[in-house]
């Protein structure tokens, strides 16, 4: 019988053959938590009368939400992380100084592998299904149990396959794939569902521009965002490995997306799905302009960014924030030079953290201020105060709003040969 | 058998709005109750009774993964939430903790106000304020059993042992 690759993927490890709609309890191949999420699934860990996790090479923990260290109550949370950490004699733990945002940390690490199930107590966990992984966001609760266990329940999603046609203008990256895509199905358009991805011009995509897109899978309620395995994934993992694909004739439902000489774009407040052409915003001044998070963190968005704002000064009265999203990402633009250039422009580059993503620390938002993100939620009050405002847009958009410090469709500011 | 009144949100109701992040420093949920849904309505805490019920549209719950989201409701005395739809990480937070939540079509009808009457088990609200009685969507089989259980704590606790 035909299967998705969603079915197939939970059918393995359930041990059992399974369809769209079934409750299945399935193992799970790496279990993922916080600094915010990992205090509350160890404390019910506890309470579940659990000891020892199923597997302490299984089980992932980062603190990088409020890491490092925003306050007192922060240091707190992630003292308890660390002494879980330890206790448990959890493998693969990273401390400040190695530690990364995890979605950009986990598939740079290798702990990613198409066909896995991984959970993670983060709702952007699905950004591994760019690698082939069934990846999904639960809560603390089921962390706890999974880390019990090594295993969770399952309902079995639903397929949506977006096939994306046509080429896209050149000044628009991966951000803008998925932005238009949202923006076309709308924030609960995959409510419950395995999106995949697919199409020419997510084939074109580098591992990292995939990496983007499936990470804002859930910005569109869906449950996984899945990329077929291809050289780039192998050449990416290091490894020869083979994806799970869904069968042409399984069951699933498709939509075109036709992104021929799509522009620039940008997710105005308050939602990711609100997408507009970055340059009908051009009236929109904004306070704040950040770089980074598990969207657009990695060394192709600051590459991107630092083309743009090479040689010249962010506009006066807009802070630039730019965040790295690992260690290694960190390290890497430093030996290029990236670094550098955000230093010259006048851009405030920090360590590695969500940190003002979710308005946390290292950028909140006063009231009434607007901000352009790389992010991925632009939700009230995500950033900041309650009246502060988010503009999602890509890397492109980014550094050309904060040569101007109004929201810019990066050909305003640089030329593109044609694409 | 519930009786309370009803907080009526609109669609998209998301988690930083249910529980903002810059509280997430607790897990308690009396802590978390007392900022709950203040960016919608910053006298939600303090005007909520213990026993009524939030009331939305769709995709309730949507957003970030924070289980802080369901038990900030719960400190801040919601009884259960009825909405269009939800989000399905809330969704699996809420029977996780066994938050009760009915998704129900006709949500819209209810108002801030009125007075409810609600039996998740049986899936039927009734609107007394309005004279009109509602149907929520079954829960399958399977998440009815963890909710019997009283949420996956117990459930696990079981396997645990075993
Ligand atoms: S960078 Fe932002 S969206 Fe990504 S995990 Fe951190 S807080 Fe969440």
């Amino acid at each position: 019988m035909s299967m998705t690759a969603a079915e197939k993927i939970l059918s393995s490890h359930a041990g059992e053959e399974v369809r769209a709609g079934s409750f299945v309890e399935a193992s799970v191949d790496l279990v993922l938590a916080n600094d915010i999420t990992g205090p509350l699934a160890i404390e019910i860990f506890r309470e579940m009368g659990a000891e020892r996790v199923f597997d302490p090479d299984k089980v992932v923990l980062v603190p990088d939400h409020f890491v490092p260290n925003k306050d007192v109550r922060a240091a707190e949370q992630a003292k308890l992380l660390r002494q879980f950490a330890r206790e448990q004699a959890i493998t693969h733990y990273f401390e400040v100084g190695e530690m990364g945002i995890e979605h950009v940390l986990l598939p740079e690490r290798g702990l990613v592998m198409p066909g896995q199930v991984i959970v993670g107590a983060d709702s952007h966990t699905c950004t591994y299904g760019a690698l082939g992984a069934f990846a999904t966001g639960v809560g603390s609760t089921d962390v706890a149990a999974a880390m019990a266990l090594g295993r969770l329940w399952f309902r079995v999603p639903e397929t949506l396959r977006l096939e994306f046609r046509g080429t896209p203008s050149p000044a628009a990256g991966a951000k803008d794939l998925i932005l238009h895509a949202i923006g076309e199905i709308g924030v609960e358009g995959a409510r419950y569902m395995a999106l995949e991805f697919c199409g020419p011009a997510v084939e074109k995509l580098s591992v990292e521009g995939r990496l983007t897109m499936a990470n804002m899978a859930v910005e569109a309620g869906a449950k996984v965002g899945l990329f077929a395995v291809d050289a780039k994934t192998r050449e990416y993992l290091g490894k020869d490995v083979r994806g799970v694909e869904t069968d042409p004739d399984a069951s699933f439902t498709t939509k075109v997306l036709d992104v021929a000489g799509l522009p620039p774009l940008v997710a105005a407040p308050h939602l990711p799905s609100n997408v507009r052409p970055a340059e009908e915003l051009r009236h929109v001044r904004v306070d704040q302009v950040y770089i980074g998070s598990c969207t657009n963190g990695r060394l192709e968005d600051l590459e991107a960014a630092a083309s743009i704002l090479k040689g010249h000064r962010v506009a006066p009265g807009v802070r630039v924030l730019v965040v790295p999203g690992s260690q290694a990402v960190y390290l890497a633009a430093l030996r290029r030079g990236i670094i550098e250039v955000f230093l010259e422009a006048g851009a405030a580059v920090s360590t590695p953290t969500c940190g003002a993503c979710l308005g946390g620390h290292m950028g909140v938002l006063a009231g009434g201020e607007r901000c352009l993100a790389t992010t991925n939620r632009n939700f009230v009050g995500r950033m900041g105060h309650e009246s502060s405002e988010v503009y999602l847009a890509g890397p492109a958009v980014a550094a050309a709003t904060a040569l101007t410090g109004y929201i810019t469709d990066p050909r305003e500011v640089v030329s593109y040969a044609a694409g | 058998m519930l009786r309370g009144r009803a907080w009526k949100f609109g669609d998209n109701v998301d988690t930083d709005i249910i529980i903002p992040a810059r509280y997430l420093t607790s897990t308690d949920p009396a802590e978390l109750g007392a900022y709950c849904m203040t960016p919608a309505d910053p006298e939600f805490p303090h005007r909520v009774r213990k026993g009524d019920f939030v009331v939305a549209g769709q995709n309730f719950g949507c957003g970030s993964s924070r289980e802080h989201a369901p038990l900030a409701l719960r400190g801040a005395g919601v009884a259960a939430v009825i909405a269009v739809s939800f989000a399905r990480i809330f969704f699996r937070n809420a029977i996780n903790i066994g938050l009760p939540i009915m998704e129900c079509p006709q949500a819209d009808a209810i108002r801030t106000g009125d007075e409810l009457e609600v039996d998740p088990a049986a899936g039927l609200i009734r609107n007394l304020t309005r004279g009109e009685e509602y149907r929520a969507t079954p829960l399958p089989p399977f998440l009815r059993e963890i909710i019997e259980a009283g949420g996956l704590v117990p459930y696990v606790r079981r396997e645990v042992r075993r």
